[in-house]
This record gives structure tokens, C-alpha cells and sequence, in this order.
């Protein structure tokens, strides 16, 4: 259990002319599970495999537990690290997989079988350990690389979207097994993902990544609430964040934003905004249907009945706006409603950088 | 109620039928024209040299007899021969792994520059005639005094061997995933530890298929043989030599030993062997 810092970590990949990393720069404190999230390409699994040793940075600084990394080999650096393909060994057990760490340490034998024993059972991979890899499905191949990967008293532990090539009902249970796992063994842990559900569900802090930088990290609570910027409200979250764009209005004493023929009042704190354009972002959850034929008026496009809740794609002033409501709301296509949409879950983000607005007094 | 369906129309049925009884006849036939030759020399090799004069041949030998067979072997030569063949074929394999197979791991690993002409330029060596790669290469071998040895047997089949060795080990270790190596790696082991547990494992069926290869090249090859040796001579460089003398049951028992071995591993390594071309049998 050690910390981490990534220091300004440069790659570019040989024949590659963009930075698949460009001076990402982390702190990953000790037992903290880091999730590193982001669409495929913004150099999330390249700042994992640089953290594992098994590509160089060009320039920057890898330290962990307080000593530094950077150009270290791999199996210098004391880490584990769960494979997206799984990368169970086919020539071997499950037993020699999943202690072939300790194996190779010259860990002795009985040691290495009451550990793998431990792990198989936290797995519950005990009736399998003489099988081969090519007599188990999916769940348990994954089930052993993660073995596998806590057997060995790591400093650190990687994962590389170990949930990607599971079923969806299997990535559902085996999430909630893993962060209990995790979380008991309380090593530090970085997880990468492009899953934005698990980012949030797993990690303790989400770094969202897009084109080789971290554009924001924080609590998954906080990143969901409060995205820095359209592409993290973008990305988070399902459906994403709304976004509608308008032009501020109205006098020193009062502020509004028209959204093309209809208003909305805006906090003071964006004065300086006044007949400018601004967009405003908000959930489709936080925005609610309101009986009372007030606030914002809309046209029902696509009407989609979700089980737990119900998804209305709706048009205000041209502009889409999806909207949660409740799984027992019904409208027809092309019905009107009026929506609330409430100050204090409504954030803004400048049209030009994209960045998020700081709207509180 | 009943609805009246059309009636059913089985005439592709049967097209699909009768083109595939098609093909099962053209495999017949062409299996038939490879095999009857093998067929016919192992018949003879195994036939008394009475039988050998009857015409036509009968396909169940009147008489088994060891006969022929025995002459061959005891003829002056074979033994020796038969001895040369085995080290050289074994020796080329060994140096053909040794050199080929790290080459193919890094053909199959690392981009570099210059790696697709590297790949062609390889192939060129088998451009060549034999006859016009052995001519030179016996004077060379005569100045470095290791003409007709089994040495520079061996290094002339390394040469025609290293061709399919490079390229088919590189299209094994492709086939291994780079991911195994990674956690080989992360997991404790260097570069060289990975791929001796991890890596050649999972290689070694490929490779003991290209080896196979290699061996049945060296046994089978005999002009680059014939041309820098003398007196050490390997199997098919003495049956060359002999065939102007020898009996025509020394030819066919000769034949029969050279077909053998190449029978033997074709069978024994057929699953690979049809591995190796990226096809998979069943």
C-alpha cells in the first residue's frame, strides 16, 4: 500500500502525432481506489500502462511509495494488475495461475498454497483450481486474474476495464463484489474504465480524461453534480447532462436568459454575461414536470417507458431537453407540458471554452 | 382451416447434393494420383524381386518378403548414409530454432525500421536455384577446409531452412498474446523469464510443427547434398550416386526410405501443420 504521483507524464507513441498523454499530472493516495474514466483514445489505459512499467514515458515522473519509478521495470515495482482480456495463463491450472506471482518470487510452495487458497475462496474458485483456464467461462476466467492479482502483496493494483468483456448481469454483480473486495483489502488501486456507471460506483475519486489530459477530479458526486466542463456532463451519466443554449438579457437588477422566445431567470452572479451567450447545463433528473402550466414550454418528441422511470425527449424553443420523470407519468407525442427547472441544480457553462461558469455569489 | 402452400421445391436441395458429391469425387481422384506412386514403391520395397518383374503389378503383394529392403541397407554406404542424414536433419533443426525463432519473436514483437524488407529479403536466399547456391558455397567450404562434412551439410539446409523457420515462428509467437507477456512481466518476471514460462510454452506446438518442417526439408534435400559432399554423404546424395549402378530394387527400397520419415512426421504433426498455415482442421 503505497502513494502515487504522476508527475507531468508525456507520451506519444512511436508514428503517433498527438500526445496520448500530455503532461498528466496525478496524486493517488494510499488505499485510495483512483478510477481513471474516459472515451477510448483520451490515454487512460496508455497512463496505466506507464504506471505498470510497461511503456516509457518521454518525459515526467512516476513515484511510488516515495521512491521513484519512472524507468524501473515492471516486476520491480512490486504491482499487480488484472488484464481487460483476463491474460490467464492457458498452460496453467488455475492453482499455478493464480499463484504464479508468488511462484516466480520463489515464494515457498506451502506458503503459496495457503494463499492461493485464501484467494480462491475470497473468489469462490476453489472447486476449479485443477482445472485449466479453457474449462472455465468468462466470469471465472476473470474471477482468477483478479485472484491472481491479490495474492501478491502488491503496492499497487491496476485494473484495466476488467469489467469490459463480462455480461452485463455478470459486470452488475461481480461490481459490487470487487468494491467490497477492494475496499477489505484496502490497497491503493487505480481502475480504468469507459464505463461511466462503474467510475462512479467504484471509485473513491474519478479522474475523467479526454485527449491525453485530466479535465476534472473529484468525488464521483461532485464530478457528477458539478461537471467542470459540457464534455464531463457530456460524458457522465445516462442519459448525459442538458444542455440549451441562450443569450442573457434583461437589467443590472434582473437577469435572464432566452432560450429563443422563452425566458428563464439567471443568477446575478453572471452580470458579466449580459448580452452574451451562455449555455445551461442541467440533469434529466433534477428537471421536473410541472402540473401548474408554468415555467418552461415544451413539445413531447419521444415518449420511452424505462421500467424504473420514464425518458421524455422533449423540444423547448427547437432545442432538445430530455427529462427523468416517473415510471407512472404518461404523454403522447406531441403534448405539451411545462417543466421546472430548479436555480440550484442548473449549472453554466460558457459557450466559447466550454468551461463551467461559477454562478454562486 | 388449411391454407395451400406452395409445393416444396427441392431442386436446390439436390443441386447443393450433387455439387458436393462433386468435390467428394475430385478429392478422391486427386488423393488417388498422390498416393498410388508411395503406394507402388512401398509395395515394391516390400515385395521379393520375383514379384517385382510381374506385370501388371498386383496391389496385394504376391509375397512379403524383406528382401529388397535388406540389399538396400546392406549395400555399401547406406548405413553411414542413413546415420549422416539423421545428424544433419537433427543439427539443422536445432540451429535453425536457435538463430530463426528469436528472429521471428522479434519480427512478431517490435516494429522496426525496415521489417517488411527484412521479411522479403529473406525469401530471397530460396529465389536462388540450390544448385546455384551450392556451387559457391563448395569452394567456400573447400577453403575453410569443412567441405564434405556433415557441418556444412547442416549449414547449407539452415540456410534454405531459415526462411519458413523465421517466418513461421513469427506467425506462432503472433499468435501468442502480447497481454500473457505483460503480466508475465507485472506479475515478477523479466523480459527473458516471461518468455521462457510463459511464451515458449504456449509456442512450443508451432514450433515443434516448423521444426518438423525443417527436418523433412534436410531429409528430402539432395542437390546442395549431392554437390558438397563425397565421401559423407547423406541419404538421398547416395541413392542419387548410386542410381546409375544399383538394381532397380535398390531404387525403390531407396525411395521407400526416403518417403518414410517424411510419412511418419506429415502424420504425427498434421493437426500443426495445418495449425502453422492459420487454418484450423476441426
Amino acid at each position: 500500500m503505497s502513494e502515487v504521483v504522476l508527475h507531468e507524464l508525456v507520451k506519444t507513441y512511436p508514428g503517433g502525432t498527438t500526445r496520448a498523454t500530455d503532461e498528466v499530472s496525478l496524486r493517488i493516495a494510499d488505499g485510495e481506489f483512483m478510477v481513471l474514466l474516459g472515451p477510448s483514445g483520451c490515454g487512460k489505459t496508455t497512463l496505466l500502462r506507464m504506471l505498470a512499467g510497461l511503456d516509457t514515458p518521454d518525459a515526467g515522473q512516476i513515484v511510488i511509495g516515495g521512491k521513484d519509478v519512472t524507468y524501473l521495470e515492471p516486476r520491480r515495482r512490486n504491482l499487480s494488475m488484472v488484464f481487460q482480456s483476463y491474460a490467464v495463463f492457458p498452460n496453467k491450472k488455475v492453482f499455478d495461475n493464480i499463484g504464479f506471482g508468488l511462484k516466480v518470487k520463489g515464494v515457498p510452495a506451502a506458503e503459496i498454497r495457503r494463499k492461493v487458497e485464501w484467494a480462491a475462496d475470497l473468489l469462490q474458485l476453489t472447486p476449479y483450481l485443477d482445472r485449466y483456464p479453457a474449462k472455465l467461462s468468462g466470469g471465472q476466467r476473470q474471477r482468477v486474474a483478479v485472484a491472481r492479482a491479490i495474492v501478491v502483496d502488491a503496492d499497487v493494483l491496476l485494473m484495466d476495464e476488467p469489467l469490459s468483456n463480462l455480461d452485463a448481469l455478470l459486470r452488475l454483480s461481480f461490481r459490487a463484489e470487487l468494491k467490497k473486495l477492494v475496499s477489505d483489502l484496502g490497497i491503493t488501486t487505480v481502475y480504468v474504465t469507459h464505463d461511466q456507471v462503474e467510475a462512479l460506483s467504484l471509485g473513491d475519486r474519478v479522474a475523467v480524461m479526454r485527449d491525453g489530459r485530466i479535465v476534472q477530479c473529484g468525488a464521483p458526486v461532485e464530478v457528477y453534480a458539478n461537471p467542470a466542463d459540457e464534455f464531463v456532463g457530456g460524458f457522465l451519466g445516462s442519459p448525459p447532462m442538458n444542455f440549451l443554449s441562450g443569450t442573457v438579457g434583461g437589467d443590472g437588477a434582473e437577469l435572464h436568459i432566452d432560450f429563443g422566445g422563452q425566458t428563464m431567470p439567471v443568477p446575478s452572479a453572471l452580470a458579466s454575461y449580459q448580452g452574451k451567450q451562455l449555455k445551461l447545463g442541467i440533469r434529466p433528473e433534477a428537471v421536473t414536470v410541472d402540473a401548474g402550466e408554468t415555467g418552461l414550454r415544451c413539445a413531447v418528441e419521444v415518449f420511452e417507458p424505462l421500467g424504473s422511470s420514464t425518458l421524455l425527449t422533449t423540444d423547448v424553443c427547437g432545442q432538445p431537453l430530455k427529462v427523468t420523470a416517473p415510471a407512472s407519468f404518461r404523454a403522447e407525442p406531441g403534448e405539451r407540458l411545462w417543466l421546472r427547472l430548479p436555480p440550484e441544480q442548473c449549472r453554466w457553462y460558457d459557450p466559447e471554452t466550454q468551461l463551467l461558469v461559477e454562478a454562486k455569489e | 382451416m388449411t391454407t395451400t402452400l406452395p409445393e416444396i421445391d427441392r431442386r436446390p436441395l439436390r443441386r447443393r447434393q450433387w455439387r458436393r458429391a462433386g468435390v467428394q469425387v475430385a478429392c478422391i481422384v486427386i488423393t488417388l494420383f498422390m498416393a498410388l506412386p508411395i503406394v507402388l514403391i512401398g509395395l515394391t520395397a516390400v515385395s521379393s524381386s520375383a514379384a517385382f518383374a510381374e506385370f501388371p503389378r498386383p496391389f496385394i503383394p504376391s509375397g512379403f518378403s524383406g528382401e529388397t529392403l535388406t540389399s538396400f541397407i546392406e549395400a555399401t554406404g547406406t548405413i553411414p548414409a542413413l546415420g549422416n542424414s539423421l545428424l544433419v536433419g537433427v543439427y539443422t533443426v536445432v540451429l535453425s530454432l536457435l538463430v530463426g525463432a528469436p528472429a521471428g519473436y522479434a519480427l512478431a514483437r517490435y516494429a522496426f525500421r525496415g521489417k517488411d524488407t527484412y521479411q522479403v529479403f529473406m525469401l530471397l536466399a530460396r529465389a536462388l536455384p540450390i544448385v546455384v547456391l551450392s556451387v559457391p558455397l563448395a569452394t567456400m567450404f573447400l577453403d575453410a577446409g569443412v567441405y564434405d562434412t556433415v557441418f556444412a551439410v547442416t549449414l547449407l539446409h539452415t540456410t534454405l531452412a531459415m526462411p519458413t523457420t523465421v517466418l513461421i515462428s513469427a506467425s506462432v509467437f503472433v499468435s501468442v498474446p502480447t497481454d500473457l507477456e505483460e503480466a508475465a512481466r507485472v506479475f515478477g518476471c523479466g523480459r527473458f523469464e516471461a518468455a521462457r514460462r510463459v511464451v515458449f510454452p504456449l509456442a512450443a506446438p508451432g514450433l515443434a510443427a516448423a521444426s518438423i518442417f525443417t527436418f523433412v526439408l534436410s531429409w528430402n534435400e539432395i542437390f546442395g547434398a549431392a554437390v558438397i559432399t563425397l565421401g559423407h554423404r547423406t541419404l538421398p546424395a547416395q541413392v542419387l550416386a548410386s542410381l546409375g549402378e544399383a538394381p532397380q530394387a535398390y531404387r525403390f527400397a531407396g525411395g521407400f526410405a526416403l518417403i518414410l520419415p517424411a510419412l511418419v512426421f506429415i502424420l504425427v504433426m498434421r493437426r500443426y501443420l495445418v495449425n502453422m498455415w492459420g487454418t484450423t482442421l476441426r
